[in-house]
């Protein structure tokens, strides 16, 4: 069985960290993922940019409404996610769109991601 | 991290929420400021018994607002108002209790915070250090720090900076939609000054003034995530962003100054680029053009280019045009001949340049780049001439050696020569 961990934190707090902070923070991360990359149970890891840098597609209403800055509506629940090469945010809305179009209602919060690592599971 | 770095961190998050909404009730700057330290006082004392609160800057408000009711009710001998331990454990008591802070309610009160530090009567220095005092909540050492002055020196700047905003009128009703978008403006300035505070600094500086870049790197995603949708704002952040990326890169090991060119580009931060990048894109698809954006719009086609040589200059070239008309300034005109130096040559540059001496005649840079593009046209006379009036305008002891290096330089024809950018690199 997969299990996907979600890591939530306040925001504010943690871009406050200076870099030796955040680096620090990292290096001890990094090694809990070695191991568990060693046993061949790491998956893909990925850390994403600020929600100031988030963008919605709302795929409630047709077409699809673009609205700046994460994902609010508290009705909806975090059900999965897609991580996709794009030249840049016209292109990652696009294939956000194409999902939409198969797969109507809620939204999709589209969120550069900082840091990518594609893990060991399943290769 | 530990416990206290941990409330630490909780209280500098909340303090301009927490802040601005204790204002409102007080409608007095110094009234605010007593009862937050009061609150972030006893948030120290019950934090960690009773755990955090789910929402600090609530509690913060709710408690910073009783314990000044308080002090008034104790004056008059009545009943004083439950403890704050009780408050932090009730989940719905405390949703009841506090004063529906909405995020427009909120947003307003941050806004507000900001915006009387960028009061109009107060120099920009006064601003600046208003704003990192009040909304950052940086101590008065570490200010006077960043701005290598006395710490009594800066305590009095700060005092006189309060003195002046509390005599002026600052209306406490909710904004409407143009006074909202002029305090936007003037408050998105006066983080830019920030900014360039901490950036202007020297490389034996630079250390300490890099914590003024920081904080408006802060400064920028709090507003951002209040304006959500300002193109501007976005523009802003971006901008910060991209510069403060090339940081580490921006002095050699000797303290000299390395031109964008000759930066070595591995020690950008590829992860401020990349937000930068990310919000440059969020911006353009507003299709409204705004001087923040366009000047973060260049930094990214510099942040783009793998080498110096790779640099798009015709699209800076078109940028730098668009800028010009957004808001006209001799400086930008300067910095967009730069660009056509690269695109058509520095005769052309040289022509675009020349009717400004009247007005940058006392312009360390206007120097350094007319000097440098006349001697890549091999006038080297008039370019010594041109070099030593810049170093005499020189602000910083680099400056002028940078200049220096350039006449070293005309003294060994053949060797290709490089033009100062004007400004921030």
């Amino acid at each position: 069985m997969l299990y996907a961990i979600l890591c939530y934190n306040d925001e504010d707090a943690v871009c406050a960290w200076s870099k030796e902070e955040d680096a620090a923070v990292m290096a001890k991360l990094q090694v809990v993922q070695d191991r568990l990359a060693k046993e061949g149970r790491l998956g893909p890891v990925a850390r994403l940019l600020p929600t100031t840098a988030a963008t919605t597609l709302r795929k409630d209403r047709d077409p699809p409404l673009v609205i700046d800055g994460p994902f609010a509506e508290t009705k909806e629940q975090f059900l999965g996610f897609y991580v996709v090469d794009c030249a840049g945010l016209e292109e990652a809305l696009q294939i956000a769109r194409d999902l939409g179009a198969v797969n109507p209602g809620g939204s999709y919060e589209i969120r550069p991601v900082g840091y990518f690592k594609p893990g060991s599971v399943g290769a | 991290v530990s416990e206290v770095a941990w409330i630490d961190a909780a209280l500098t998050s909340a303090r301009p929420q927490a802040l601005g909404a204790l204002l409102r009730y007080f409608r007095d700057l110094d009234r605010a400021e007593e009862a937050f330290q009061e609150a972030c006082l006893r948030a120290l004392k019950t934090w960690p018994q009773n755990g955090p609160p789910r929402d600090a800057a609530a509690w913060l408000i709710m408690v910073g607002r009783n314990v000044a009711i308080d002090q008034v009710r104790r004056q008059r001998k009545q009943q004083p108002l439950p403890a704050e331990d009780v408050i932090s454990d009730l989940d719905d008591a405390e949703a009841e209790l506090a004063e529906r802070l909405d995020g427009q309610h909120y947003r307003d009160d941050i806004l507000r915070l900001l915006f009387i530090c960028c009061h109009p009567d107060l120099p920009a220095t006064q601003q600046i250090a208003l704003a990192l005092r009040v909304v950052s909540g940086l101590t008065v050492k570490q200010i006077a720090r960043a701005f290598l002055v006395s710490e009594s020196a800066m305590e009095q700047r700060i005092t006189r900076a309060k003195s002046r905003v509390g005599a002026a009128q600052v209306p406490f009703e909710t904004p409407g939609a143009v006074e909202r978008s002029e305090r936007l403006a003037a408050v998105a300035a006066m983080i830019y000054l920030i900014f360039n505070e901490g950036y202007s600094a020297g490389s034996a500086e630079a250390g300490a003034r890099a914590p003024l870049c920081e904080e408006a790197i802060r400064l920028a995603r709090l507003l951002l995530r209040l304006f959500p949708a300002e193109p501007e704002i976005m523009g802003l952040t971006a901008l910060l962003l991209l510069q403060h990326a090339r940081m580490a890169a921006r002095f050699g090991a000797d303290g000299s100054i390395m031109l964008l060119e000759d930066q070595e580009r591995g020690l950008w931060d590829r992860t401020l680029i990349a937000e930068g990048l990310a919000l440059i894109d969020k911006a353009v698809r507003h299709r409204r053009r705004g001087p923040y954006l366009a000047q973060a719009a260049i930094a990214a086609l510099h942040a783009r280019a793998a080498k110096a040589q790779d640099t798009d200059w015709a699209q800076i070239d078109l940028l730098y045009a668009a800028l010009e008309q957004l808001q006209p300034s001799p400086v930008i005109t300067l910095n967009r001949a730069v660009a056509v130096s690269k695109v058509r040559g520095p005769e052309a540059a040289l022509a675009m340049i020349e009717p400004l001496a009247a007005q940058l005649s006392g312009y360390f840079y206007f120097f350094g780049v007319k000097g440098g593009l006349l001697m890549q046209l091999g006038r080297a006379a008039e370019a010594r001439t041109v070099f030593n009036r810049a170093i005499a305008l020189a602000n910083t002891p680099a400056e002028a050696a940078h200049i220096r290096l350039h006449l070293d330089r005309l003294m060994e024809p053949g060797v290709p020569p490089a033009i100062a950018r004007p400004h921030r690199e």
